[in-house]
């Protein structure tokens, strides 16, 4: 072909694309923001210590997949939740929930404040008259001295 | 004065506490499907694409349901034990091949042998997360009624087999 | 040859260590001055072998020495130089060899810096950390020994974790053990104190800047730590509540009660049996973390390879260190007395009440993370606590402390007056209610926990600026302002430093929390995307290579109305050695905000998944804990621990036998 044909062709080819706004990376971003709020509570059973919605592990993908797929089917959360319960037990849930087996661990914190601040209650009151420094005599005199115009310290 | 006595109580509480965690796993996750239903799946055979394969099949029978992938490096460890298992004939064995491609399934059972009665084609794997499956091998034992009655994760070892497998199959076979 | 003589250091070490500590306890119980006196060099001595067998590790790190087992499970010829140092505690035992390191360190600093104490207390704090290295030294020796040899060597190493190639993993581990390690210091001087029935204002004074220093080094640890998984982790989080980061969190919440109860032991002699209590518990937390990173008891990011004999060794050390020291306090401490008495409104019943609070803080995170082992082991299933659950618990367990921090500083000795109190402080209350009110509208919206986290935040900065105003107020009267803010004393401004990180901390976690962003989008060169008011413009992805990884790295201009403000550039780099593939986000790092990008993976020949944040003020959250770092490290260097330091021995005798 004809060079300048062929210059003008390479010109306009080479024009820069328009550049437009991104796209989101999942298809629906108001449903992929529910898969992963609720996937950030879930324990990725392979890389256990991560959570659903930062493992890179296959099965983690699995059951993204089956989140995103039953949340579309219009199931709640919580019916999600119990989905995976059934099948991987309560291992899977970061935030335990609140059975008997766990009401020391959701109660514990705040009766460990309750007992120690009834503790330091029961000590400052029984303390309050106390005066117990154990100055002795030596020190007393040693105390005297300075009083009366000894070496500052 | 005893109030001074609670931190050594508590820690030596402690103690015990980690002592006994130093022979468990913390990594294992228990099954809640034991004493459960074995869930139901519907799924094409490995070798015989056009047949399916379901676990009402077996009702009336006590079996293993093996969960293994070519891609599975533990699966090869485990492997012999299965042949073994097989070749005693006292419990049939199936397949259950989980996220692999069917040739490469094929293809390893030709070349490391074939313990089970047929193996069922997981592709995606769905009936794995019905069942738990979170890491290849892992295996089922599975009574009459379809019931769930035992569940290893990791590699079968022979004395796994003999110690916990065979005699609930026995049992289960009386029943 | 280099290994075999580190071994020999380390055995040399040890039996240096064991003479230390009996030289130490026998000699200070039986009052032999030779003994006592033979103690400091020994453990100079102890230091000396210990830094040798240090060196031997790192010199064969550093000329790629495969033989030795651990160098080629942590090392590579490819590595570079900076890297192959920093693998010396790269694994188990290394780091193990690093933890002895670091104690024989503060032992050789507290051998430098005691000649002010009485010899029967250097005698028996120096016995104690002997003994301590001695469990630790025989621990490497017998099951994590970092000298093996392997034979046939290999001809290249495994390489070194490729998330540990970075610089704030060079620094973290050792920040962090310096801390750890620093409060065997702190216990130390418990036990010695427990041991002499001494347990007095003067003991405080001789404990306190050692407690102060290892809690600042710990400080700075865990602020390593954090910031490093922010930035190295790809998604912008900066604590997980991961057992290992409890572990290390444990003794610096014991830690914090610890120096707040010194404090008062030092002005007013009470609270000596909770302090004593508090440094064993510091220290018996340190050694918990230890045993919990190494032993295989709780899974974790940072578990090391796990061996239940070491988990037994550790347990054992454990058992002897801690249960004997709780023992010596069940017998000892009820012969400690109570100290000066005080009103139940007053500077000491409100530092009472914060070392409540800091102690129900540090056991909360203690059962929350082992819970999960309790019920496994009693058989009654297996949960898992998480994030959820700590947020919930820990942060209305510890706003109150919060609320204290203003009003302690301010209450008097003995006997302080609520109204008082209110009105030194009105002004600073009314600064906190309109902030709360008001700056989260500054942001965007209003939200009532992030009002709750400003309202504590200024509250405490305020407050400590009223706190400065009042000391200076009433300092040498007359003097000009210069002389009156120097005429307060330095530890009162480590204290104001300190307190005002706490509170620079607490805007960055709620603004950042509160108000980041991101999106997580497709992008083809030439695509841009907006977040919080900066335009991302992806202009595609090349090839680069590193020393040992090859990578694809992103070129992401940024720019804000129209004018550049920085060009990003996020890599996915595969490390050849190790066949794993990493992210490494692109951050640009403001007093504002940091704008974070971080690449997915790729969809198609060009197009990448791109995800961008916009995280206000997080930097402050690091900025705060260096803040209050410093404040600590204020604090540890005020005058009258060096006067102390020059003054003569004697004087303590008058008063040794009570």
């Amino acid at each position: 072909m004809p060079r300048p044909l062929a210059l003008l062709l390479l010109v306009l080819l080479s024009a820069p694309i328009a550049a437009k706004e991104a796209a989101p990376a999942a298809a629906d971003p108001v449903l992929e923001k529910r898969v992963m709020t609720l996937a950030e509570e879930l324990r990725c059973l392979v890389c256990q210590n991560q959570t659903l919605a930062e493992s890179n592990a296959p099965l983690a993908e699995d059951l993204r997949n089956q989140v995103r797929e039953k949340m579309r089917q219009g199931r709640s959360d919580k019916e999600v939740v119990d989905f995976l319960v059934e099948r991987y037990g309560d291992f899977v849930l970061y935030r335990p929930p609140l059975k008997t087996t766990t009401v020391l661990l959701w109660f514990g914190p705040p009766m460990l404040l309750a007992v120690g601040f009834a503790v330091l209650l029961r000590r400052v009151r029984r303390r309050r008259q106390a005066d117990d420094t154990g100055t002795t005599d030596a020190d007393r005199r040693r105390a005297a001295e300075l009083l009366a115009g000894g070496e500052p310290r | 004065m005893t109030r001074f006595a609670i931190p050594v109580a508590i820690f030596v509480a402690l103690l015990v506490l980690l002592g006994i965690g130093l022979k468990l796993d913390p990594r294992e996750v228990p099954s809640p499907l034991i004493g459960k239903a074995a869930p139901h799946f519907e799924l094409p055979e490995l070798h015989q694409a056009a047949k399916t394969f379901s676990e009402r099949d077996m009702l009336g029978k006590v079996w293993v349901l093996n969960v293994w992938a070519s891609w599975c490096v533990s699966c090869r460890e485990e492997h012999p034990v299965l042949l073994d298992l097989a070749a005693k004939g006292e419990v049939p064995i199936y397949g259950l091949n989980y996220k692999d491609r069917r040739e490469d399934g094929l293809a390893w059972l030709k070349g490391m042998g074939d313990p089970y009665k047929l193996s069922i084609f997981d592709f995606d794997g769905r009936v794995g997360i019905d069942y738990g499956v979170y890491g290849v091998p892992e295996t089922y034992v599975i009574d009459k009624s379809g019931v769930i009655r035992y569940k290893r994760i990791g590699p079968l070892t022979p004395e796994i087999v003999k110690e916990k497998v065979l005699p609930l199959v026995r049992e289960l076979g009386r029943a | 040859m280099i290994p075999e003589i580190g071994q020999l250091a380390l055995a040399l070490a040890l039996c240096l260590a064991l003479a230390q500590g009996l030289l130490g306890f026998v000699g200070a119980a039986r009052g032999e001055p030779t003994w006592m006196a033979a103690t400091r060099p020994a453990a100079r001595g102890q230091f000396a072998f210990v830094a040798i067998a240090f060196a031997c590790l790192t010199a064969s790190f550093v000329s790629n020495d495969f033989t030795v087992g651990y160098v080629a499970s942590n090392s590579n010829s490819a590595l570079p130089l900076q890297y192959r140092i920093a693998g010396v505690w790269g694994g188990h035992e290394g780091s193990m060899l690093l933890w002895v390191l670091m104690l024989s360190v503060w032992t050789f600093g507290v051998t430098l810096f005691s000649r002010h104490l009485p010899q029967e207390m250097v005698a028996r704090v120096l016995g104690v950390m002997g003994l301590v290295s001695v469990g630790f030294l025989l621990f490497i020796l017998f099951t994590s020994n970092p000298f093996l040899r392997l034979f046939p060597a290999p001809p290249d190493g495994r390489d070194l974790n490729p998330l540990l190639q970075d610089p704030g993993m060079v620094m973290h581990p050792p920040m962090l053990y310096m801390g750890y390690v620093g409060f065997s210091i702190a216990f130390a001087f418990a036990v010695a104190a427990l041991l002499s029935g001494r347990l007095d204002a003067a003991w405080a004074r001789w404990s306190r800047p050692w407690t102060t220093a290892a809690w600042c080094f710990l400080t700075v640890g865990i602020a390593l730590g954090s910031g490093w998984a922010y930035y190295e982790l790809g998604w912008g989080g900066w604590w997980f509540w991961d057992p290992v980061e409890n572990a290390s969190f444990m003794p610096w919440l014991t830690g914090t009660a610890l120096i707040h109860s010194l404090a008062v032991t030092e002005k007013r002699g009470a609270f000596r049996s909770w302090t004593v209590l508090l440094a064993i518990l510091a220290f018996a937390l340190s050694l918990l973390g230890t045993f919990l990173v190494r032993s295989g008891v709780l899974t974790s990011v940072h578990a090391f390879a796990t061996d239940p004999t070491r988990g037994i060794f550790i347990l054992a050390l454990l058992a002897l260190v801690i249960g004997g020291s709780l023992l010596l306090y069940v017998w000892r401490a009820p012969k400690v007395g109570l100290g000066g008495g005080f009103e139940p409104v007053s500077r000491e019943s409100l530092l009472l009440l914060n070392n409540v609070i800091f102690a129900s803080a540090a056991g909360s995170v203690l059962l929350g993370t082992l819970y999960p082992l309790a019920l496994d082991a009693s058989g009654l299933g297996k949960i898992s606590v998480g994030p959820p659950y700590f947020e919930t618990v820990f942060v209305p367990l510890t706003a109150p402390a919060l609320f204290l921090m203003g009003v302690g500083p301010l209450a008097r000795w003995k006997k302080a007056s609520l109204p008082d109190l209110a009105w030194r402080l009105r002004w600073a209350l009314a600064a906190s209610v309109v902030a709360a009110l008001a700056l989260p509208f500054a942001m965007g919206r209003w939200g009532a926990l992030v009002a709750l986290g400003l309202l504590l935040a200024v509250w405490v900065a305020a407050s400590g600026f009223v706190q400065l105003y009042e000391k200076v107020r009433n300092a040498a009267g007359g003097a000009s302002a210069w002389t009156r803010l120097s005429s307060v004393p330095r530890a009162t401004y480590g204290m104001l430093l300190a307190h005002f990180g706490v509170a620079v901390f607490v805007v960055g976690v709620t603004l950042v929390k509160g108000y980041e962003t991101e999106k997580d989008v497709r992008m083809e060169p030439g695509d841009t995307v907006e977040v919080g008011g900066y335009t991302f413009r992806f202009d595609g992805v090349r090839d680069v290579t590193g020393p040992n990884y090859v990578a694809g790295r992103a070129q992401i201009p940024v720019t804000r109305n129209g004018r550049l403000v920085t060009t990003l550039y996020p890599e996915k780099r595969f490390y050849r050695v190790q066949n794993t593939t990493m992210t490494e986000a692109a951050i640009d790092t403001g007093l504002t905000r940091d704008l974070y990008v971080s690449l997915g993976d790729s969809v198609s020949d060009t197009a990448w998944v791109v995800r961008v944040y916009h995280k206000p003020f997080v930097d402050w959250i690091w900025g705060g804990c260096l803040l209050m770092a410093l404040g600590g490290a204020l604090a540890a260097s005020d005058r009258r621990y060096r006067l102390a330091a020059r003054r003569p021995r004697e004087e303590y005798a008058v008063a040794a036998a009570r």
